[in-house]
């Protein structure tokens, strides 16, 4: 019972903090799942990358953290945790933006929101990274997949194939 | 060229169907497929329209798809209306995402699982690095712009502080150069 608090305390906070989408957050759910001692670092990276397996929106390693910290209620809770508040804030505002949208203020809070979404972003990148790439060739692999991935316009799921298949093989 | 003609607005039951399709088939990148979905193939609103509620959910806090499905299902059919569009872009992925994390949890001890995940985990951070590069390589010339983005770093990455603690230094800070620049 206190995991479903926690797990809805932890998302319900980082729903209304994801400020440019839900990877900003990433740092602080590795940081808050390791601190409660959900699972480590590396556990939480296996979770993020397969959600991103998945179809769907990017938000869904919060169900695989819930189901690993309370079963298939933990995964409930810490979904609806992710979705709710954002969404509820989002139909407050819904009648309101009509206004504001093309209000000064608006275009400034946005436009000073997105450095700061830039230094979430490589964070959370780095923490990733440094917590799934446990070997040399791994983070040579993930070099080499950013660089790819980052130059053409192969489709993501064609990289996560292959970094999985070359880990079957023992090729990383 | 004539006006297209006014379609009804969708029914509870069509934003659910319409939120499902997304989110079955919305592999790393859901945006794409939404509006896609929205604008061209179901022509619930035109393209300015849907860049305009779109906006509104780039703006505010959250998943950007997740606030897009309740807010255009609220737009149409009010709270139902949300509700539907949030449980038709959740349900399929959820539900595939939590076989997925059974089976992992079931096998992850096998030694062929293990070497599979370990390829995966640093195939996706290879990934999340280029989305992170996406967004820091427009505002590099900017040197304000690049010192907020430092700074946010340093603190989450190094000094690993809580997210609430950084926002409430670096949101306003960077607002604040932006609205210095705009005066």
């Amino acid at each position: 019972m206190n995991n479903l608090i926690d797990l809805a305390l932890l998302y319900g906070q980082l729903s209304l903090l994801a400020f440019g989408g839900g990877n900003t957050v990433l740092p602080e759910m590795q940081r808050q799942v390791v601190e409660h001692g959900w699972m480590t670092a590396a556990e939480f990276a296996a979770l993020f990358a397969l959600a991103q397996a998945a179809p769907g929106p990017n938000m869904l390693v919060s169900a695989l953290v819930g189901l690993r910290v309370a079963g298939l209620p933990g995964a409930i809770i810490a979904t609806l945790g992710m979705i709710t508040p954002s969404s509820v804030l989002t139909m407050l505002c819904l009648h309101a933006w009509d206004r504001f949208r093309d209000a000064p203020w608006r275009k400034i809070v946005q436009a000073g929101i997105v450095p700061v979404t830039a230094g979430l972003f490589l964070a959370a990148a780095l923490l990733i990274a440094q917590a799934a790439d446990r070997s040399i060739p791994l983070a040579l692999l993930t070099v080499a997949f950013a660089g790819l991935s980052f130059a053409t316009k192969l489709h993501p799921l064609w990289l996560l194939a292959a970094g999985a298949g070359l880990g079957v093989i023992g090729a990383v | 060229m004539a006006a297209p003609e006014p379609t009804p607005p969708p029914s509870v039951a069509a934003i659910f169907a319409g939120f499902f399709s997304v989110g079955i088939i919305g592999f790393g990148g859901v945006l794409p497929i939404t509006r896609r979905m929205i604008v061209e193939q179901r022509k619930w609103m035109s393209g300015k329209d849907f860049t305009d509620i779109l906006g509104l959910c780039q703006f505010l806090p959250g998943g950007n798809v997740i606030n897009l499905a309740a807010a255009v299902g609220q737009r149409f059919r009010g709270i139902p209306g949300a509700l539907a569009g949030l449980a038709g872009l959740m349900c399929a992925p959820m539900a595939i995402v939590i076989i997925l994390g059974l089976l992992y949890s079931h096998f992850q001890d096998e030694p062929a699982v293990r070497r599979a995940f370990a390829g995966l985990a640093a195939a996706a951070s290879g990934l999340i690095i280029t989305m992170a590069l996406k967004i820091a390589v427009p505002i590099r010339r900017d040197l304000p712009a690049v010192a907020v983005a430092v700074l946010t770093f340093a603190a989450i990455a190094w000094l690993r502080l809580p997210l609430l603690t950084t926002m409430a230094i670096m949101a306003p800070l960077g607002i604040a150069i932006a609205w210095r620049r705009a005066r």
